[in-house]
């Protein structure tokens, strides 16, 4: 299991970066979002993946016992999930009114110019 | 010491945000609370300096879960000088905004936008957990993203572009080395972690992680190769906009950097020598890039940049002289990189471009307002005894201590680039005679009417105040420096102070 995370870790960074490396800005937020999804996936394999109960006290028991999960990793990730939901959502708002802007979606278009404001 | 008023500084600008978010259309009313906000929120920042400058160390465990478990907030002399300094800034540039920001854009939401990039400012300056750092900077972005392109002309959304894609490559980065962190020490209160990462035997894994950190706090700081954003960008929003992106928010990149490599990563000789080299090549390509520019907001940009470099070089010399040339250099830097951008402001409002050379004649016309603004750029460049001179006397003395000799020459040659591209802005700006242009240019700063040109300059004025105060009593800011340099160095008191008296091993 941790193997394959691993694997798929690497895939999604490599993904990612090369995608943001293309001169299209749609693959550039499809890039970022592969990034994120892979940061997301290394919290989880680092935070030690266990076999085991979920981390909730039974009500015969003052403290967790035996093995569980760890749940910082969960609410780490859920919280990291929401924050490049909003982001990405910004950022899809942005790049769709850049193309309304210059009518492109070519990187090598953008150029800003020496206006003032 | 737990305290839990010191998270008052960043309830406040929550409340003040969301009740401008009930008079989203009433421009007036907007202006009157953001304002009125502020000023109080000063008033607690200056409250929680007074406070921790007494005690030390104040602590807030949110709901009462002792650290390292829970989520700490921890206010030191550091974090309350930098909410003070916040605080300033935020005040100035508010009152900038009522008049030097449009009607449109303010019924865009630009006033509780501008709350709640403060609150996640200062929120940042206070948190002791290096997972909240992360939320905080996150809350900071968003809120940038949507100033930096609110009005949505054409040049502010290319600029954003480059903005919002590095800085969610930045928090990428980031959230990799924490979550390396959690994985080598399963901590993620600051204090905790400087005590479970001493122990890591594995200390190749350690140095690569501070250099994820590093990686991530540098493009938001923009130091040497991951700047190039910053340029392509500042210039783009209005003044006041730009003026708290300038003065607050590479800054907040610095903060993080000084408090990750003071209390988690002890810079080793590696990781020293490369900072320095690194401030050296930030110092002259700033300084170079501010050179060739010829429009005034696109030099600032630059000489932000190259001002990065001082603060940075402190950091990787490391004694005790240099963090406090630091500190003092960032108390600084805040306060005029604030300021020159609401002059910058002043300018174009008054010959209507930032052109360098379509300006001239501003001296003949405003002979007070060049004054003042003279006092703003002058401390800038550190004339002495004016502000910016100070922190680089200390600078120097550790440089020679340390024998960094060509980050002393990099900061020299810096030094005397800055002043000679502010003694080229003045000349053209202020000296020269106005060039004839073809179409004459309305002064729109003299067709307002008085209360509104006094609101322009009031921020001005009061800023540039507090900068030949930093400039004059320098010995009181030198005092505060030394006592934050002497925190950072010595982390024991930190570490106490939040995780109590009795220190958990696992």
């Amino acid at each position: 299991m941790e193997l394959l995370l691993i694997i798929l870790i690497g895939v999604l960074y490599a993904t990612g970066i090369f995608m943001m490396l293309r001169r299209s800005m749609v693959k550039l937020l499809i890039g970022l979002i592969l990034l994120g999804n892979g940061a997301n996936m290394l919290i989880f394999v680092l935070g030690g993946i266990t076999m085991g109960k979920p981390p909730i006290i039974g009500d015969s028991e003052k403290i967790l016992s035996g093995v569980y999960a760890d749940p910082i990793p969960q609410a780490l990730i859920l919280t990291a999930i929401v924050i490049s939901f909003g982001l990405q959502a910004f950022a899809i708002v942005l790049l769709k009114r850049v193309y309304v802007l210059i009518e492109t979606d070519d990187m090598n278009d953008l150029n800003t110019p020496d206006t003032d404001i | 010491m737990t305290d839990n008023s010191i998270i008052l500084p960043v309830l406040s600008h929550l409340f003040t945000a969301i009740l401008l978010i009930f008079f989203w259309r009433k421009v007036r009313i907007q202006q009157i609370i953001s304002v009125a906000g502020n000023l109080l929120i000063l008033g607690l920042s200056i409250g929680l300096f007074v406070k921790t400058w007494r005690s030390g160390f104040l602590t807030m465990q949110a709901g009462d879960w002792q650290a390292p478990f829970g989520i700490t907030f921890v206010a030191d002399v550091f974090s309350s000088t930098m909410i003070l300094l916040a605080g300033i800034a935020g005040l100035a540039a508010s009152i900038y905004s009522t008049v030097g920001i449009s009607r449109h854009r303010i019924q865009y939401g630009y006033f509780p936008i501008f709350h709640f990039l403060l609150l996640g400012l200062n929120g940042a300056f206070l948190t002791g957990d290096i997972f909240n750092l992360y939320v905080w900077f996150e809350v900071v972005i968003i809120s940038s993203f949507v100033l930096m392109t609110l009005g949505g002309r054409k040049p502010q959304i290319e600029g954003a572009i480059k903005y919002v894609t590095l800085n969610l490559l930045a928090s990428v980065m980031f959230l990799t080395a924490i979550a390396i962190l959690y994985g080598l020490t399963g901590s993620l209160n600051m204090a905790d972690l400087s005590l479970k990462l001493a122990k890591i035997d594995n200390r190749g894994l350690v140095n690569i992680t501070g250099l994820l950190f590093f990686l991530g706090f540098g493009i938001k700081s923009a130091v040497f190769p991951l700047y190039f954003w910053l340029p392509s960008s500042y210039h783009t929003p209005p003044s006041a906009i730009a003026a708290i992106f300038g003065g607050l928010l590479t800054k907040v990149g610095i903060y993080a950097l000084l408090r990750v490599f003071t209390l988690i990563f002890i810079p080793d000789e590696f990781t020293a020598t490369m900072f320095t080299i690194i401030a050296a090549a930030t110092l002259l390509t700033g300084a170079f890039g501010a050179f060739i520019k010829r429009n005034i907001r696109k030099m600032f940009s630059y000489l932000i940049v190259c001002h990065i470099g001082f603060l940075l070089g402190g950091l990787g010399m490391h004694t005790d002289v240099a963090l406090a040339g630091t500190v003092f250099y960032l108390i600084h830097d805040i306060i005029v990189k604030t300021n020159m951008f609401l002059a910058a402001g002043l300018i174009y409002k008054i010959s209507g471009t930032n052109n360098m050379e379509k300006l001239g004649g501003l001296y003949a016309d405003y002979p007070k307002l060049s004054l003042l603004i003279a006092v703003v750029l002058f401390s800038m460049v550190g004339i002495p005894p004016l502000s910016g001179f100070w922190p680089k006397i200390y600078l120097f003395q550790a440089s020679f201590a340390t024998g960094n000799w060509y980050l002393l020459t990099a900061m020299i040659i810096a030094s005397f680039i800055t002043l000679f591209v502010i003694a080229r802005l003045w000349a053209d700006a202020f000296w020269r005679k106005k060039p004839a242009t073809e179409a004459a240019v309305t002064d729109d700063f003299a067709e307002m009417p008085w209360y509104k040109r006094s609101l322009l300059v009031a921020p001005v004025i009061f800023l540039a105040a507090i900068s030949l105060y930093i400039g004059f009593g320098a010995e009181h800011i030198m005092i505060l420096s030394q006592r934050i340099a002497t925190d950072l160095k010595d982390t024991a008191p930190y570490i106490k102070a939040v995780l109590g008296r009795e220190i958990i091993n696992f």
